[in-house]
């Protein structure tokens, strides 16, 4: 098994497969309401609904009788849902209530229901085995529900390998080129960088010191110290929680004020909260949000910061669709790794351990 | 669970064969195309009955953690439609046609509390509930009942697994198991698990109705095996298409039906679907309903069966008929 592992580790998968055994966001809070909606996840089409209790429910999105989509449906009572084709009723178990024009129930009528976490302002799914899915295994991603953060985000359904995401997300060098005009600056790709790692996480950190800050950290220095001038420590702290979720603690302080050395008190910091669910083998659904600790109180922070992110990742999102294309395109090239991919390599290396756990690693041909 | 019970046809090698109990017999298989069983979970075999392939199910007792081996075990039925026969006489080496493991009776993660009820030979389908429950350490209940000690298969072993949790009632030692004793302990949330003869079910199924429980709670699965009669010889007739047919003990009224060349609709032959119903047009002696697609009301009615194993018997007593002169007679229309 280990001269396996290392002659497939030895190809770089252009399309990776996902684990199961991981919870994996279906959905923000306010998505999921008393109103059914249909999401695919993991290529499983799940229906997702609410309680009356406000409990969030994940039902395969296919009724047991002829597949019919549930989410299409309608909520009734408690917790059930009706299929919108003959009436059956499912309860939140995905049981049986109630058959059209019989007295009894088929003890066999039953559709998936999938645990559901609700945790950090999102509805996490999770799709393997059941009997494995320890809430505790959910990533933290503390900052999006704490009092001591504020900020909000959106979903890319980004149609590209959810590895792309990770990749781009773990190397942040392409910010030099891709976002130019707002986070991008040339000492990005000149400056050092450290990756380290444990069974779950890959920590890729970069300090650029006493630089100019581009024009989006300049807009936020000045947000909270009213007409800053002069340079900057700039740091980049990305952090992978195995399988798909990325949080970068960013954020820049006037150069020379100890931020390297623990004191950030004269910066300002963000987290940027990214958790990638693999929706197909070639689409997924990028949940991100940028958080920040300074100004909480700012609505219009919250919401320039939004809309200031949301032009970055769509330019992201582009290169991301481009390049996916493009690997479609040329099936006979390979990747190659340059020592920028470090970060994004032990993403990698953890997830196909994941897989192979599971049985389910597909070696690339 | 429809969208993953897609069937599969492969080659199971029987690798372990032994008797565990006088009756039980427990055979280990390996599959030509391995897949891990869920708790639930069961295979249909073909079997060979006087030359002609008939189609069993048999729940999972365990399986491999590679998938590779899956374990059933027998039970040789009195009166069995000789099935059980074919597969007691199995022996290690022996190959036979088997589905990979197929899922109608699921374990939903999550419940606050469980209680899994196995009567006798329906111990096959609890165990692996059983396990997981404990492994992931649920709160449950897991009561065996069965006739006497030594015909209670895995007894000993799953005392020493599941010690407390498991409540052991044996009929011969005076601790026969009480229904409602067991049921008045059933709280709102609680899922009930059970697999066992239809006497117990039935009673099961009564009680949970007359307490008001939450209907899906109560989790059953049958391969339409078990009657309230032994089954025995009996002559159905389509007078419509001038058919008449005896039906053996040992073969279903549909395959009775199917062997003189009517075109019978069915699906699931276990009595869940209703697919297979018949209208009863005439009947000496009465129905032994076996399914469980109609209510009680319905069975009550006569109006209906499930032929794919619902049958005809010639007493209520349940007395054998001794002779074709006695022999039960159901007329009934496709």
């Amino acid at each position: 098994m280990t001269a396996l592992m290392q002659s497939m580790s030895s190809t770089t998968n252009k399309v990776l497969g996902y684990p199961l055994n991981a919870w994996y966001v279906a959905a923000w809070d306010h998505e999921v309401t008393r109103k059914p909606m249909s999401r695919r996840i993991a290529d499983r089409p799940l229906a997702l609904y609410r309680t009356e209790d406000g409990k969030a429910v994940a039902l395969a999105d296919a009724c047991w009788h002829r597949l019919a989509p549930l989410s299409m449906g309608k909520t009734l009572g408690k917790d059930q849902i009706q299929c919108p084709y003959h009436g059956i009723i499912y309860n939140s178990a995905g049981r049986c209530v109630s058959m059209p024009a019989q007295e009894t129930i088929n003890p066999s009528a039953t559709v998936p229901s999938f645990p559901v976490i609700e945790r950090y302002r999102y509805v996490w799914v999770w799709l393997g085995d059941a009997t494995l899915a320890d809430p505790a295994l959910i990533p933290d991603m503390h900052q999006m529900s704490s009092d001591d953060w504020a900020g909000d985000g959106e979903t890319i359904l980004a149609p590209c390998n959810y590895q792309l995401v990770l990749d781009n997300l773990m190397d942040l060098t392409h910010e030099e080129f891709v976002h130019s005009s707002s986070i991008g600056q040339d000492e990005l790709s000149e400056s050092d960088f450290v990756v380290t790692h444990d069974d779950n996480t890959v920590t890729v950190s970069r300090w650029m010191l006493d630089i100019e800050a581009p024009p989006f950290w300049l807009k936020n220095m000045r947000d909270k110290f009213p007409g800053f001038e002069g340079r900057v420590d700039r740091w980049q702290i990305i952090t992978f929680q195995s399988p798909s979720t990325i949080n970068i603690d960013v954020g820049v302080a006037k150069a020379g004020t100890g931020a390297p050395e623990g004191d950030r008190s004269q910066g300002v910091n963000g987290f940027v909260m990214n958790t990638i669910s693999p929706e197909s083998a070639k689409t997924c659904h990028y949940f991100w949000a940028f958080m920040r600790n300074y100004r909480l109180e700012s609505q219009l922070i919250t919401t320039q910061l939004r809309n200031g992110v949301h032009g970055v990742f769509g330019e992201d999102e582009e290169m991301l669709a481009a390049q996916q294309n493009a690997i479609d395109a040329n099936p006979d090239y390979e990747f190659y790794n340059l020592n920028i991919d470090a970060g994004g390599m032990w993403v990698r290396r953890l997830i196909e351990r994941q897989l192979a756990a599971e049985g389910r690693l597909i070696p690339t041909a | 669970m429809a969208a993953t019970n897609i069937e599969v046809w492969q080659i199971g090698t029987v690798v372990e064969a032994e008797d565990i109990t006088a009756k039980t017999r427990r055979l280990v298989l390996e599959q030509s195309r391995p897949m891990k069983a869920e708790p639930g979970s069961h295979i249909d075999v073909m079997v060979s009955i006087n030359g002609e392939q008939h189609r069993r199910s048999y729940s999972i007792v365990d399986s491999s953690g590679d998938g590779r081996r899956v374990a059933i075990s027998v039970f040789r039925a009195p009166q069995s439609r000789g099935g059980s026969h074919f597969m007691q006489a199995l022996e290690q080496g022996d190959r036979l046609e088997i589905t990979q493991p197929l899922q109608n009776f699921p374990l939903r993660i999550g419940a606050p509390r469980y209680v899994l009820l196995a009567g006798g030979i329906g111990i096959t389908a609890m165990i692996n509930m059983a396990r997981v429950l404990r492994n992931i350490k649920a709160d449950y209940t897991f009561v065996y009942a069965g006739r006497s000690r030594p015909a209670m298969a895995y007894l000993a072993q799953l005392e020493q697994l599941h010690g407390d949790a498991l409540r052991v009632h044996v009929d011969d030692e005076g601790t026969a198991l009480n229904v409602d004793e067991l049921l008045a302990t059933i709280e709102p949330d609680t899922e009930l698990y059970m697999c066992g003869p239809i006497r117990l079910m039935d009673a099961v199924k009564r009680g949970w109705d007359a307490r008001a429980l939450n209907v899906t709670n109560l989790r059953y699965e049958t391969f339409g095996n078990s009657g309230w009669f032994d089954p025995e010889e009996f002559v159905v007739r389509v007078p419509r298409l001038g058919v008449e047919a005896t039906v053996p003990a040992g073969k279903s009224m549909l395959e009775a039906l199917e062997d003189a060349g009517v075109d019978m609709m069915f699906d699931c032959r276990k009595g869940e679907c209703g697919l297979c119903e018949v209208r009863l047009l005439g009947l000496r002696g009465s129905i032994d309903h076996r399914d469980v697609f109609y209510s009680e009301r319905q069975q009550h009615s006569a109006a209906k069966m499930c032929c794919c194993v619902s049958r005809a018997v010639s007493l209520k007593s349940g007395a054998r008929a001794d002779s074709a002169a006695s022999c039960a007679i159901v007329t009934i229309d496709v």
